[in-house]
C-alpha cells in the first residue's frame, strides 16, 4: 500500500470504528449526512490527487503524518481568553473562540439583540432543528468533485453557528478565533454555519492561530447563507505555525440583491488551501473576493475559487495578489462560470504575482466558462518583477534600492489590503505585511509562541 | 439584432462535402498487431519502423483516453475503423498518370495538381486517405536541396533523416492519440530545408478524407537546418457523412539555430450537419522545438471545421533567444466543440512567446481556449504575452478560457488577459447609422476581431480563410 492508499484506508477504518463517538452529541441532521458524504469521498478516490482542482497541490505530504483525530471534546484546563489575546488594538468585536475545531466551553456570551443566535454547531442542531435542517450541508455539496469537503461532512462534529434574523444589523464584528493547541499531532474537522435573514448585515472576522508547535491539519468547511438584501463582510487572517496545514472551504449562497465581500490574508502557515465557492442564485447579487498571500521558506499557499453566476444581473469581482520568496509555492485557480440564463453578468478576475527568489514558484489558472452571450467577463494574470521605471523614479529621488523595493512591494500588497473595511484591522495587517516583507517577525505582539523557529 | 439574418447565415452548406468515386484499396477493419504489420508491409517499411509502430501500439494499449478537455466525446470504437485506405493508382507518379478522378477531386477543392495550373509559388503534397497522391514542384525544390515529399517516400529515400527526427519532438509515449498515430500512421509530408536555404516557395499539404469508415492518421515532419526558412501550409476537407470519422495526426517540427518556420493551417474538416450529426473528430498533436539559438516558430491557424477539435500546437523554446508566436481563430457553429490552444515551454534564456487566440462561438457550440505557459527554473528573462478573446454569437453557445501559467523563475514576465463578450448593440447601431446593414456590420466587426490573426496568414491562405470565416458563420449572427 502506498502512502495515499493507507491514508484512505485509515479514514475508512476510523469512520467505521469511531462512528458511535463521532455521532455522540450531534443532531440527527448532522449524522444523517455522514454516510452519503463518506461514500462520496470513497467514490471520488479519497484524498484528491492530480484532479483538476488540486492539480498543483500535493496533499500526500500534508496528510501523511501521524495525526490523531480526537472524536470527543476534551475540556481545556486553561482559560483560552488568558492564553490568547488579540493584538489588534482598538478593534472592538464579539470574540468567539474555538479550540482544535470545537466550540470553546469558556466562551462568554456576547451581548446581542435578542433573536441573534451565536452558539456551537452541536447546540444549534439540537435547539433550532428547523433552521438547521434548512441550511446545514445545503451549500457544501456544491463542491461535488472535492473529496475533502465530503470528508469534512462525514467527520465534522462541531464549530460555530451564527444566525442573524431579518432586518438585524450587527454593529460589532464577530471575531471567530480558531486556536490550535495539543500535545500530539492533530487532525480536525471544523464546520461553521452562518445564516443571515433578509436585509441582515454582519461582519465576520476569522483569525487562525496555533498555540503549540505540533503538526496540525485542519480541514474546515464554512457555509454562509445570505437571504435577499443581506450583506456579509468576511475577513480571514491566516497566521499559523509552519507545521500547521489548513484546508478551508467556504461556501456562499447568495439570494436577491445580497452582497458578499471577503478578504483572505495568508500571512503564514505551512500549507494553506482556500476553497471559495460562491453561488449567485438570484438577480442583483454581488460578490467581491480579495486575497493576499506572501509565503516564504517552504510554505505552500493554494487559492481556489469558483464563482457560479446562475441568475442574470449579478456582478463578481475577484482580485488575488501574491509575493513569493525563498522556496515557497503559490497556486491560484479561479473559475468564473456563467450559466446559460445568467445574462447581463459582469465578472472580473485578476491575479498578480511577484517572484522574489530563484526557487519560488507560482502556478496560476484563471478560467472563464461562459454559456451566455450577453455578458462582460474578463480576466488577467501576470507574473513579473517590480517595475524598473518605477524603481528608477524612486531612486532618482534619493531612495535606496532596498527601501524602494520595500515601498513598491508594500504598495503592491496594499492594493488588496485597502479593501479591508475594519480600519484598526487594516492598519494591523498593513503593519504585519510591512514587517513580513522586511523579514522581521510578523507574529502578533503579545504572542509568546516560537512560530518562526 | 435580426433573427432572420441568423437563420440565413446558419443555413449554408459545407461545400467540400462531395465523395469521389475512386477505387480504393483498404484493409479490414480493426486494430491489432497484424493490422500494423500489414500497414507496414504495404508501405514496404524497414524493420526499425515496424518496431517503432509496435512499441507505440503496446504503449497505447496501456493508456486511457484522456477526459480533461471541455468536450463531450462519445465512445470511440477503435475496432470499427479502417486504418488503411488508398486510392488505387499506378506506381509511376507522373502527372499524366494520376487518376483523372483524383485530379478532378483536387481541382474541385481548388488544389490543382498540375504544375502549370498550380497556384504560383506553392508546392503541394496532396494526401487522400492514407496515401500521398502527388507532390508538385519536387524537382524545382530539389535544385535548392530542399526535400519535400510524402512520408513514405522519405522513409525509402532518406531513411537516416527520418530515423533521426521521427519521434524526437512528439515521442510515441506523449499522449493517447500520439501513441495511436505512431502505431498506425500511414502517410504525410516530409520537409527538410538544408543549411542556409530559404525555401523559394510556400510548401503545402492538402489532406482529404474520402473513403468511408476510415480514419486518417498522417504524420508530418519538418526539419529546418541552421539559417533555413520555410513557410508551410496545411489544409483539410472531408465528405459529408452521417457517421463520425477519426483524424489523429502528428506534426513534428525541428528548428535549428537562426532558422525560421511558419506553419499555417486552415482546418476545414466536415463539421457535421446542423443537428450535430456526423463530422470529423480532429485529435491532433502538433509540436515544434526551437533547438538552436534564435530559432523562430510561428503558428497561424484558422479552425472552422470538425465536429470535435482537440489540438494544441506547442513550442519548446530550448535555444537561447528563440521566439515563438501563436495566432489562432477558432470558429464553432451548430453543435461543434473545440478545445484548442497552445503550449509554450520556455527553457532557453531570453526566449519570447506571444499568443493571440480569438474564439468565435455560435449556435449550440462550445469553444474553449486551453493554453499553458511554462517557464522552467533555469530560464532567465523569458517573456510571454497571451491574449485570448472570445466572441459569443447567440445565447446557446459557450466560450471558455483555461490558461495555465507555471512560472519557476523570478526574471520571467508573463501576462495573460482574456475577455468574453458579444458584439455590442451599440457597435451594430453605429454601423447601421452609416448605412451598413446589420449583417455586413457583423461581418465587418468579425473581420476586425480576427484581423490580428488573419494578417499573419500567408497571402494565399488569408483570402481563403477570410471567406471560410464568412461561410462558417453565415446564419449564426444575431
Amino acid at each position: 500500500m502506498n502512502g495515499l492508499e493507507k491514508i484512505n484506508a485509515d479514514f475508512a477504518t476510523l469512520f467505521k470504528d469511531g462512528r458511535e463517538q463521532l455521532e455522540a452529541g450531534c443532531s440527527a441532521v448532522m449524522n444523517g449526512c455522514r454516510e452519503e458524504a463518506f461514500e462520496k469521498f470513497v467514490q471520488l478516490g479519497g484524498i484528491p490527487q492530480k484532479t483538476e482542482a488540486y492539480s498543483y497541490a500535493d496533499l500526500v505530504p500534508v496528510f501523511d503524518k501521524d495525526y490523531r483525530v480526537v472524536l470527543k471534546y476534551i475540556p481545556q484546563n486553561v482559560d483560552m481568553n488568558e492564553v490568547f489575546r488579540c493584538s489588534v488594538t482598538n478593534l472592538v468585536t464579539h470574540p468567539i473562540l474555538t479550540v482544535n475545531g470545537r466550540w470553546f466551553d469558556g466562551n462568554v456570551e456576547p451581548e446581542l439583540p435578542e433573536e441573534v443566535v451565536i452558539c456551537s454547531l452541536q447546540e444549534a442542531g439540537m435547539r433550532y432543528p428547523d433552521l438547521f435542517l434548512r441550511h446545514y450541508n445545503r451549500y457544501a455539496p456544491k463542491a461535488d468533485q472535492d473529496g475533502l469537503v465530503a470528508l469534512n461532512t462525514a467527520f465534522a462534529q462541531d464549530g460555530v453557528f451564527v444566525y442573524v434574523p431579518d432586518e438585524v444589523v450587527l454593529e460589532r464584528p464577530l471575531q471567530i478565533i480558531n486556536l490550535l493547541r495539543a500535545n500530539a499531532d492533530l487532525m480536525g474537522f471544523q464546520r461553521n454555519l452562518i445564516v443571515l435573514g433578509k436585509h441582515a448585515q454582519a461582519t465576520v472576522l476569522v483569525c487562525d492561530h496555533t498555540l503549540s508547535s505540533q503538526h496540525f491539519l485542519m480541514n474546515n468547511v464554512t457555509e454562509i447563507y445570505l437571504d435577499s438584501g443581506a450583506r456579509v463582510d468576511y475577513c480571514q487572517v491566516q497566521n499559523q505555525y509552519a507545521g500547521a496545514a489548513q484546508i478551508n472551504s467556504l461556501f456562499v449562497s447568495e439570494q436577491r440583491n445580497s452582497a458578499f465581500e471577503s478578504n483572505i490574508v495568508s500571512l503564514y502557515g505551512g500549507f494553506i488551501r482556500n476553497n471559495m465557492y460562491v453561488s449567485l442564485n438570484e438577480e442583483g447579487g454581488s460578490c467581491d473576493l480579495y486575497g493576499m498571500y506572501i509565503p516564504d521558506k517552504k510554505q505552500v499557499v493554494d487559492n481556489y475559487s469558483y464563482i457560479d453566476h446562475i441568475a442574470p444581473n449579478c456582478t463578481s469581482n475577484e482580485h488575488f495578489k501574491g509575493v513569493m520568496d525563498d522556496s515557497s509555492l503559490a497556486n491560484f485557480c479561479g473559475c468564473i462560470r456563467v450559466r446559460p440564463n445568467a445574462g447581463k453578468t459582469v465578472a472580473y478576475q485578476a491575479n498578480n504575482n511577484l517572484l522574489l527568489s530563484d526557487t519560488a514558484r507560482i502556478n496560476t489558472k484563471p478560467q472563464l466558462v461562459i454559456d451566455a452571450d450577453d455578458v462582460k467577463c474578463s480576466h488577467g494574470a501576470t507574473v513579473g518583477q517590480l517595475d524598473e521605471e518605477a524603481m528608477f523614479y524612486l531612486r532618482s529621488r534619493g531612495i535606496g534600492r532596498e527601501e524602494a523595493k520595500m515601498m513598491m512591494m508594500f504598495g503592491f500588497a496594499h492594493d488588496i489590503i485597502r479593501h479591508v473595511r475594519l480600519e484598526p484591522l487594516r492598519e494591523k495587517i498593513d503593519d504585519l505585511i510591512d514587517k513580513r516583507l522586511r523579514g522581521e517577525l510578523s507574529r502578533c505582539f503579545h504572542c509568546t509562541l516560537p512560530c518562526r523557529k | 439584432m435580426n433573427d432572420n439574418i441568423i437563420e440565413e447565415v446558419t443555413g449554408s452548406e459545407y461545400k467540400y462535402g462531395f465523395v469521389t468515386n475512386v477505387e480504393t484499396e483498404t484493409i479490414a477493419k480493426g486494430l491489432n498487431e497484424e493490422v500494423i504489420r500489414a500497414i507496414s508491409a504495404k508501405k514496404e517499411e524497414p524493420e526499425w519502423l515496424l518496431e517503432f509502430r509496435l512499441q507505440a501500439y503496446r504503449k497505447w494499449l496501456t493508456m486511457k483516453m484522456p477526459r480533461w478537455a471541455q468536450l463531450t466525446i462519445p465512445e470511440i470504437d477503435y475496432q470499427d475503423i479502417v486504418y488503411y485506405a488508398a486510392p488505387k493508382q499506378k506506381e509511376n507518379k507522373d502527372w499524366e498518370e494520376v487518376d483523372p478522378e483524383l485530379k478532378a477531386t483536387f481541382d474541385k477543392l481548388g488544389i490543382p495538381l498540375s504544375e502549370q495550373m498550380a497556384l504560383s509559388g506553392v508546392a503541394v503534397d496532396a494526401v487522400m486517405d492514407s496515401v500521398s497522391v502527388k507532390t508538385t514542384f519536387k524537382d524545382t525544390l530539389a535544385e535548392r536541396g530542399v526535400i519535400f515529399c510524402s512520408f513514405s517516400e522519405a522513409v525509402k529515400n532518406h531513411p537516416d533523416l527520418v530515423r533521426k527526427y521521427l519521434g524526437s519532438v512528439v515521442p510515441y509515449t506523449d499522449n493517447y492519440f500520439a501513441a495511436l498515430n505512431s502505431a498506425v500512421f500511414s502517410d504525410g509530408s516530409f520537409v527538410y530545408i538544408p543549411k542556409g536555404v530559404r525555401c523559394p516557395m510556400e510548401l503545402s499539404t492538402y489532406f482529404r478524407i474520402n473513403a468511408q469508415n476510415t480514419g486518417q492518421f498522417e504524420r508530418t515532419l519538418i526539419v529546418a537546418d541552421e539559417e533555413a526558412y520555410v513557410s508551410y501550409l496545411e489544409g483539410c476537407t472531408a465528405p459529408m457523412r452521417d457517421e463520425n470519422q477519426l483524424h489523429a495526426a502528428i506534426v513534428e517540427i525541428v528548428i535549428e539555430k537562426n532558422a525560421e518556420v511558419k506553419y499555417s493551417t486552415v482546418q476545414n474538416w466536415y463539421p457535421g450537419d446542423k443537428d450535430g450529426k456526423g463530422g470529423i473528430y480532429n485529435f491532433v498533436t502538433k509540436r515544434g522545438i526551437c533547438r538552436g539559438e534564435n530559432a523562430r516558430l510561428i503558428w497561424a491557424q484558422v479552425e472552422t471545421g470538425s465536429a470535435i477539435t482537440w489540438k494544441y500546437p506547442s513550442t519548446i523554446l530550448k535555444g537561447d533567444g528563440s521566439v515563438s508566436e501563436f495566432y489562432s481563430v477558432a470558429v464553432t457553429n451548430n453543435y461543434q466543440q473545440a478545445d484548442t490552444g497552445t503550449k509554450m515551454i520556455h527553457i532557453g534564456n531570453n526566449t519570447r512567446s506571444r499568443i493571440v487566440s480569438k474564439g468565435i462561438s455560435a449556435g449550440y457550440s462550445s469553444n474553449s481556449y486551453r493554453g499553458k505557459v511554462k517557464v522552467v527554473k533555469g530560464c532567465q528573462n523569458a517573456r510571454n504575452y497571451s491574449q485570448c478573446d472570445s466572441l459569443l454569437l447567440g445565447d446557446k453557445c459557450g466560450a471558455h478560457t483555461f490558461p495555465y501559467l507555471e512560472i519557476e523563475n523570478p526574471t520571467a514576465q508573463v501576462e495573460h488577459e482574456a475577455t468574453t463578450s458579444r458584439i455590442g448593440e451599440d457597435q451594430i447601431f453605429y454601423c447601421n447609422q452609416r448605412g451598413i446593414s446589420a449583417e455586413d456590420a457583423v461581418g465587418l466587426i468579425i473581420k476586425g476581431y480576427a484581423g490580428d490573426v488573419l494578417n499573419k496568414m500567408p497571402m494565399e491562405f488569408a483570402v481563403e480563410a477570410q471567406k471560410l470565416l464568412q461561410i462558417s458563420l453565415e446564419g449564426s449572427v444575431g
